[in-house]
């Protein structure tokens, strides 16, 4: 979708233009993985069996969970996913 | 007037224009003898004029910004090829008689009538029309946003940002920055620390927009930057640091009343564009252009609030105090800013002193305290002297020289006061000083400069950097 607003890149261009993708995890093992079922059916069995694998590569794993999958996930739940974990997979479909 | 009817004639009008309404008449028989060979441009309202049959639309300006059209009416004589031979602009009734070979040409009008401005004249059209209808100006990489993004936000998404929402570079905007300074938007500045990037007055430009500054502040931001950039401010190593230290900027001369800046009440606090955005510029530039991220190379233990802009203006008002910029070699009528690698403000409150003597000791006891009591020479430092303090030197009879050399005469103190251990205290001076007498600055590490508001027995110290002098950072100045 092109929109009407252009801007100038005020950068020296070393990196690409899009949005920066965070550092990625050199290891998992010692990391806290947050794992977020998105509230769709069958959501839980999917990380359930992602859980297993992270517990066996040696990470600590988090559970939580959206109100909807309906909504963008709500602000305080974005914090605490962001406090209490390095990285967070999202069981996004059924 | 065969010959002159021969050719092809073009003339522009704008309905809004009294001139051009006057002249309506003269444009129908110009219609009615020229045919074809007249076509007529209207910049506004494309019914007028009603009376003649064919109009061109340049309500899009393209083809009076393509034949720098700057007077309404303008009539043009046009070559074989359509090429402009020569114009007339405003009523003059014998020079469009001339002109036209049509000797009774408007007969029952005035004789003379000058015209109006043509809409490319309006204000910040040109850098519209520029941006539209003239040639690919910019170097840097466009970025689209998408529909969805808010232009505000998608600038922090971008890390664009020093926290502080920024003003969106829109090409436009940057159009009208690069006004401001008759620098060539291609021409490199330099390379700015830490990535040492080379940068043109075209990212200054950018990086001036999204910081808030006016086109008229642009040559003081690229003074800022040359200023930056020189090898005895150590930009890199300033930036580098774990100290609190970040650029201080102090602007003397006539450029600081032609923009406005504040150097009265509250000169060194928020409120005034000039101030605010002159010093975010220089920091948005380095974080953008050189990649100075706090947390990446920046590596500041704490930093300080002014990191996200210090500068401020030199009260200037008392003819017979030198600024710090002709304390560096410049003359009064010279605007000038200079950089000084610093921290934030120690207060010195001294409401009792009604001598020099008195208060010197006092601005003294208070610059020990730079850095640390028991540092000596390793933290240059500005003190800020505000009206009232210089007026109690002034009236005492004491110039600037005179409280420079009180102040250096009063802070020499016994390394033995200093070493580490003195007074119980394990930090100070290196055991070898210990039968020295010792300096607090460098020779020419105590820059005094004069600002603030008329009531306030209030002066105040601005820190240095403890790596201050040749093996770190040493104040700069920049004429401009």
């Amino acid at each position: 979708m092109i929109s009407s607003t252009t801007l100038l890149d005020p950068t020296a261009e070393l990196q690409p233009s899009e949005r920066q993708l965070l550092p990625r995890l050199s290891s998992i093992a010692g990391a806290t993985i947050g794992l977020l079922d998105i509230s769709k059916p069958r959501g839980k069995e999917f990380l359930d069996v992602i859980e297993k694998h992270l517990l066996k590569l040696g990470a600590k794993v988090n559970r939580y969970m959206k109100p909807t999958f309906a909504r963008t996930a709500p602000t305080e739940l974005n914090q605490k996913i962001s406090v209490e974990c390095d990285a967070v997979i999202e069981g996004l479909a059924d | 007037m065969d010959q002159a009817k021969q050719r092809n004639y073009a003339l522009i009008v704008k309905r809004d224009c009294p001139t051009c309404v006057l002249i309506e008449p003269v444009i129908r028989s110009l219609a009615e003898q020229f045919d074809a060979k007249l076509t007529v441009y209207v910049q506004d309202d494309p019914s007028f004029p009603a009376s003649i049959s064919t109009r061109i639309d340049d309500t899009s300006l393209e083809y009076s910004y393509r034949n720098a059209i700057e007077i309404v009416p303008t009539l043009m004589r046009l070559g074989n090829d359509l090429e402009e031979e020569s114009r007339i602009v405003g009523w003059d009734k014998q020079q469009w008689r001339e002109f036209t070979g049509i000797d009774d040409l408007g007969a029952e009008l005035i004789d003379f009538k000058p015209g109006c401005g043509s809409k490319t004249q309006d204000p910040g059209m040109d850098e519209r029309l520029a941006l539209r209808f003239g040639k690919e100006q910019f170097s840097a990489r466009k970025i689209q946003l998408a529909e969805s993004e808010d232009t505000m936000e998608a600038c922090f998404d971008r890390g664009w940002s020093d926290g502080l929402p920024v003003v969106p570079p829109t090409p436009l905007r940057v159009m009208r920055m690069l006004k401001g300074s008759d620098r060539s938007a291609d021409e490199i500045i330099g390379k700015i620390p830490p990535d040492n990037v080379s940068c043109t007055i075209e990212k200054l430009a950018i990086n001036a927009v999204m910081a808030g500054c006016k086109p008229e502040y642009f040559s003081v931001v690229i003074a800022s930057i040359e200023a930056a950039l020189q090898d005895r401010f150590c930009m890199h190593g300033l930036l580098c640091t774990t100290y609190f230290s970040s650029p201080v900027m102090v602007v003397n001369g006539p450029i600081s009343k032609q923009i406005g800046m504040n150097s009265g009440v509250n000169a060194l606090g928020q409120g005034n564009r000039a101030n605010a955005t002159i010093g975010r510029a220089l920091q948005l530039v380095i974080r953008n252009v050189g990649g100075g991220v706090p947390g990446g190379i920046d590596r500041a233990t704490m930093g300080n609030p002014g990191k996200y802009s210090f500068c401020f203006a030199e009260d200037e008002s008392d003819s017979d105090w030198p600024s710090l910029a002709m304390d560096r070699g410049f003359q009064r009528d010279d605007s000038v800013i200079s950089l000084f690698a610093g921290d934030g403000l120690q207060p010195i409150v001294d409401q009792q002193s009604r001598n020099p003597e008195s208060l010197a000791k006092s601005m003294a006891l208070s610059l020990r305290s730079v850095a640390h009591a028991k540092i000596f020479g390793l933290a240059d430092a500005m003190l800020v002297i505000s009206p009232e303090h210089r007026r109690v030197y002034r009236s005492g009879g004491w110039s600037k020289a005179d409280v420079k050399q009180a102040l250096y005469d009063e802070l020499r103190t016994p390394g033995a006061e200093l070493v580490r251990g003195a007074n119980d205290i394990a930090e100070g001076m290196p055991e070898k000083f210990k039968e020295k007498l010792l300096n607090k600055f460098r020779d020419d590490g105590l820059h005094i400069v004069s600002t603030g508001g008329t009531a306030g027995l209030f002066s105040a110290i601005i820190g240095g950097w403890v790596a201050s002098g040749e093996r770190g950072s040493q104040i700069v100045s920049q004429k401009f």
